[in-house]
């Protein structure tokens, strides 16, 4: 038996954009026990709703973080319209599910990256981030911004994108679509890739389900669970089936984010072709009072959303509870269980395989 | 038309003495758990639980006093471990027998804390 050591892995590492602490437990090169720990970058955001009205607690939120920065401000915004009994035109939810699916291609694009430059793969990481270069300029166009938004609002949107701008779009995305595959082939077809991706950190069906995973870390284990089924926005209007793929390790994941990619892409095709004309907005008017919880299906996985007002004479512009939920709290227990066991040289494509993302763990 | 799951709100709200009988059966009934969330009152806490059954949710609410301590689910759902921790570091709110207690050291902040 060999001797056991304890390696501190973090919080900064060159595999991890943000900071997140390991103590990985070893035994010659095989990892016996992972343990995480947060806090790093804790910035006490849900807090401010103490500080800032309903209205302007939006822009907080958004910058829970900078890559699915427009879910957050929907699923905050959709929260409060609950709590409300606010109903959002029809065109509002269309274009916010649009750059809700623009957000999931940016999201994958870039973690695509991050895994290729996890493995060394230096050329393979920049086309990545070259090819999100273009759904960026996107952003900026319809947006004008190309990290945080702010075109939601509670009752609707600030922006309309008119006709011309949503065709161009869809015919930018759908020429991407070549780029998109030869980058991907490369990831579903290179053996040297292949083989730091196939049979690496398997997590079972049923682990997946023990450990409440979330996103494409469930739905790459085989797990029927994807948000948008059930959720906010015009999923159902414009047809939705999630994807899954049954093999549970790292390449299964990596595979269900290539394959987001393209039916991202196929939404916005059609959410672009259905979308109604009319208003983008409703008047918002008074305090917030009433409570309302409701879920968006983050391209990292499921996302919670908490708004509560105060109740009775008490009833301000202020909420009394704001809470976020992110993906990548409910995926840190899947990540310690599927190091458990693997090499040590695996970690670092282990914990980049549920594309963690500290800061919204944090807020 | 029928009413769209995301917009079923279901908050119940339980004692403390009931919490772990009620998640036993939640548990049996094959929910999964979702989220935890402290938020503090006047007087006391307000802890809500979610769980998920075929993207509808099913939320527990607790109300307790600033002293009472609450048990841990973390026997029937071992992820509420990372909730239990942030909670109990923000909070200051304790959770009997957690799996995983890292004794406030979860969150590392330049501020002291809990936040109250």
């Amino acid at each position: 038996m060999g001797k056991r050591t304890i390696i501190p892995f973090g919080p900064q590492h060159p595999v991890l954009p943000e900071p997140v602490h390991l103590d990985l437990v070893i035994e010659d090169e095989t990892v016996l026990e992972a343990i995480p720990s947060i806090g790093f970058i804790h910035r006490g955001l849900e807090k401010l709703v103490e500080k800032k009205e309903y209205t302007e607690m939006v822009y907080v939120i958004e910058r829970i973080c900078g890559i699915c920065s427009f879910g957050h401000g929907w699923g905050y915004c959709a929260a409060v319209e609950g709590a409300m009994n606010i109903e959002v035109p029809d065109r509002a939810e269309y274009l916010r599910t649009i750059w809700h699916e623009l957000g999931r291609i940016h999201s994958h694009l870039l973690w695509l990256g991050l895994l290729a430059d996890g493995f060394g793969f230096e050329s393979l990481f920049m086309h990545c981030w070259r090819v999100r270069e273009t759904i960026l300029d996107l952003f900026e166009e319809t947006t004008g911004g190309r990290v945080i938004f702010s075109v939601c609002k509670p009752g609707g949107i600030r922006k309309d994108i008119d006709a011309d701008t949503l065709s161009r779009m869809v015919k930018t995305l759908k020429d991407l679509k070549k780029d998109i595959k030869e980058l991907t082939d490369v990831f579903l077809n290179d053996t040297s890739v292949k083989n730091r991706l196939c049979g690496v950190g398997v997590l079972s069906k049923a682990d997946a389900e023990e450990l409440c995973a979330v996103g494409p870390v469930a739905r790459g284990s085989g797990v029927v669970q994807d948000i948008r089924l059930a959720g906010e926005g015009k999923y159902d209007d414009i047809g939705f089936e999630p994807i899954i793929e049954t093999g549970g390790d790292s390449y299964s994941r990596c595979k269900v984010r290539i394959r987001e990619v393209f039916q991202s892409i196929d939404l916005i095709e059609r959410a672009a072709e259905m979308i109604p004309e009319g208003e983008i907005s409703v008047p918002v008017k008074g305090n917030i009072t009433g409570e309302f919880i409701t879920r968006m299906e983050q391209p990292r996985g499921e996302a919670v959303y908490y708004a509560k007002g105060f109740d009775g004479d008490k009833a301000s512009r202020h909420l009394e509870r704001m809470r976020v939920r992110t993906p990548t709290n409910m995926n840190i227990p899947a990540m310690v269980k599927t190091l458990q066991g693997c090499d040590l040289a695996d970690v670092p494509m282990l914990v980049l395989t549920i594309d963690p993302c500290i800061s919204c763990t944090e807020r | 038309m029928s009413e769209k799951k995301y917009k079923i709100q279901d908050i119940r709200n339980i004692a403390p003495v009931d919490l772990l009988s009620q998640v036993r059966d939640i548990k049996d009934d094959g929910y999964r758990f979702v989220q935890l969330c402290g938020t503090k009152k006047e007087e006391g806490y307000e802890i809500l639980y979610s769980f998920d059954k075929e993207h509808v949710l099913l939320n527990l609410r607790l109300i307790i006093s600033d002293e009472d301590e609450v048990e841990s689910i973390t026997k029937e759902y071992w992820p509420a471990f990372i909730y239990e921790n942030e909670v109990h570091d923000l909070f200051d709110i304790t959770f009997k027998h957690n799996a995983l207690d890292y004794g406030g050291n979860f969150f590392k902040t330049a501020e002291p804390y809990p936040w109250k």
